[in-house]
């Protein structure tokens, strides 16, 4: 069957079958950046966004993805890289397997809560697994980032949110 | 691991109804993360994204939530969550992680009664309606317990509008990990309401402990009392997660905080 759906801003015509889930069907276009890991909804290494919304890609069937608009980490990679950088200052970065996923949920995170604390930090990073860091050294680089974010919305560089498009709204309500 | 054969996407609950009477083994897909974790042959699954179930609508006196609305939505809710003390944010705060709370769905949590969820209970604690296409409607408390004859598929939820106070909360073994006891509590019109989920069996409402909190003048003297007789009223069972002798003694404590914390909210917001 096809799958009519925007990916990265692109409109996509896929073939999938029914059964297919949107990480099998990013990851078989080539869109490598969304990792696989525990297939059953609890690591978070597959996040993606759907609608703006942060969604596991392994529990999600692809057809749900129809007529819909799904961001990877590679349609967000200016982002991608200044949070990067935070982790890798903050020794946050390790085997990275799970820092795709990750990015993805702090992007949806700045959309929803603009300031956040550390409390709303661990309540929004608690879906991502990671078996290498402790989360400490991700927390202190989430917090160096959204310092950074603060810093440059108090001088009007960028608007809300983690896309830097404008037409990017926060959900409602 | 699921196989499907055909995905039908109806536009109307009617359509939905007449594709799961017409075959037997036809699926209902809500956000689709229980089936996720089973394994099934399914010839034909019906995606009720495009049913109209997707909307929490207030009216003048009760809130409509559709049964596809999603977890994350319920937390997210800002005039919802006012209205009922929060209560939806805290039921489904600790279901593993926010992407998966932006999947699963409302309906599909309700109406496959799931004895170990966080949401059912904390509805539980308000006088909720369900809305079936082919039942119609009926008490969520009914439901529950007898469920419904054939093959139906549930359309919202009704909860009415009141003076409410709510609390709920769970002990787990871990964050993220299914509950094993969870406890609400609501004062909704001067009437108690307390429920106990994940027993590990579904969530019931804790009667003759209602009854009893209902008929004090000083809550706060029969609270301890009150929790000791919803931990004696219902059954608890033996799971991985815990026995039932524990869980029974725990439900002791979580009802007995569930009930102070409304008591509290009722004072503060009184005087």
């Amino acid at each position: 069957m096809k799958l009519n759906t925007t990916i990265n801003g692109m409109p996509k015509n896929l073939e999938i079958r029914p059964d297919d889930y949107l990480v099998d069907v990013l990851r078989a276009n080539g869109y490598l950046g969304v990792r696989q890991g525990c297939d059953t909804g609890n690591c978070g290494v597959c996040t993606v966004h759907l609608d703006g919304k942060s969604v596991l890609s392994c529990v999600l069937l692809a057809i749900k993805a129809e007529g819909h608009e799904i961001t990877t980490i590679e349609g967000v990679p200016q982002q991608a890289a200044t949070i990067a950088n935070f982790f890798v200052e903050q020794g946050a970065d390790q085997c990275g397997y799970c820092t795709s996923g990750t990015v993805m949920n702090i992007l949806y995170m700045e959309q929803l809560v603009e300031d956040p604390t550390e409390e709303e930090i661990k309540h929004f990073l608690k879906g991502n697994l990671c078996r290498c860091t402790g989360y400490a050294s991700q927390l202190r680089a989430i917090q160096a980032y959204f310092n950074l974010r603060r810093q440059q919305k108090s001088e009007g560089q960028v608007p809300r949110g983690g896309y830097e498009d404008e037409n990017r709204k926060p959900e409602s309500p | 691991m699921i196989t499907v054969r055909e995905v039908v996407v109806p536009s109307t609950t009617d359509e939905a109804y007449e594709a799961l009477q017409k075959n037997k083994f036809a699926t209902l897909l809500g956000g689709g993360g229980f089936l996720r974790m089973g394994s099934k042959n399914i010839t034909t699954l019906i995606d009720l994204s495009s049913c109209g179930l997707n909307d929490i609508s207030e009216q003048e006196h009760e809130w409509h939530i559709g049964a596809m609305v999603t977890l994350g939505e319920l937390e997210r809710h800002s005039a919802l969550n006012r209205d009922f003390s929060q209560l939806f944010k805290l039921s489904v705060q600790h279901i593993v992680g926010v992407q998966l709370r932006n999947v699963v769905t409302l309906g599909a949590t309700v109406y496959s009664r799931y004895g170990f969820s966080d949401l059912i209970t904390g509805l539980l604690a308000l006088p909720v309606q369900v809305k079936l296409y082919k039942a119609g409607t009926m008490s969520l408390e009914v439901f529950l317990e007898k469920g419904v004859e054939g093959r139906d598929l549930l359309e919202m939820i009704i909860i009415p509008k009141g003076k409410t106070e709510t609390f709920t909360t769970s002990l787990r073994n871990s964050d993220g990990d299914y509950s094993l006891l969870n406890a609400s509590a609501a004062l909704f019109d001067g009437n108690w309401r307390i429920c106990l989920g994940a027993r590990p069996g579904r969530a019931q409402l804790a009667v003759k402990a209602m009854e009893y909190l209902n008929k004090q003048s000083n809550w706060n003297e029969a609270l301890e009392e009150t929790a000791r007789m919803a931990s004696e009223e219902l059954v608890f069972g033996t799971n991985s997660r815990g026995t039932g002798a524990y869980r029974k003694e725990m439900a002791k404590v979580l009802v007995a905080l569930v009930l102070k914390e409304v008591a509290n909210s009722e004072t503060e917001h009184n005087h």
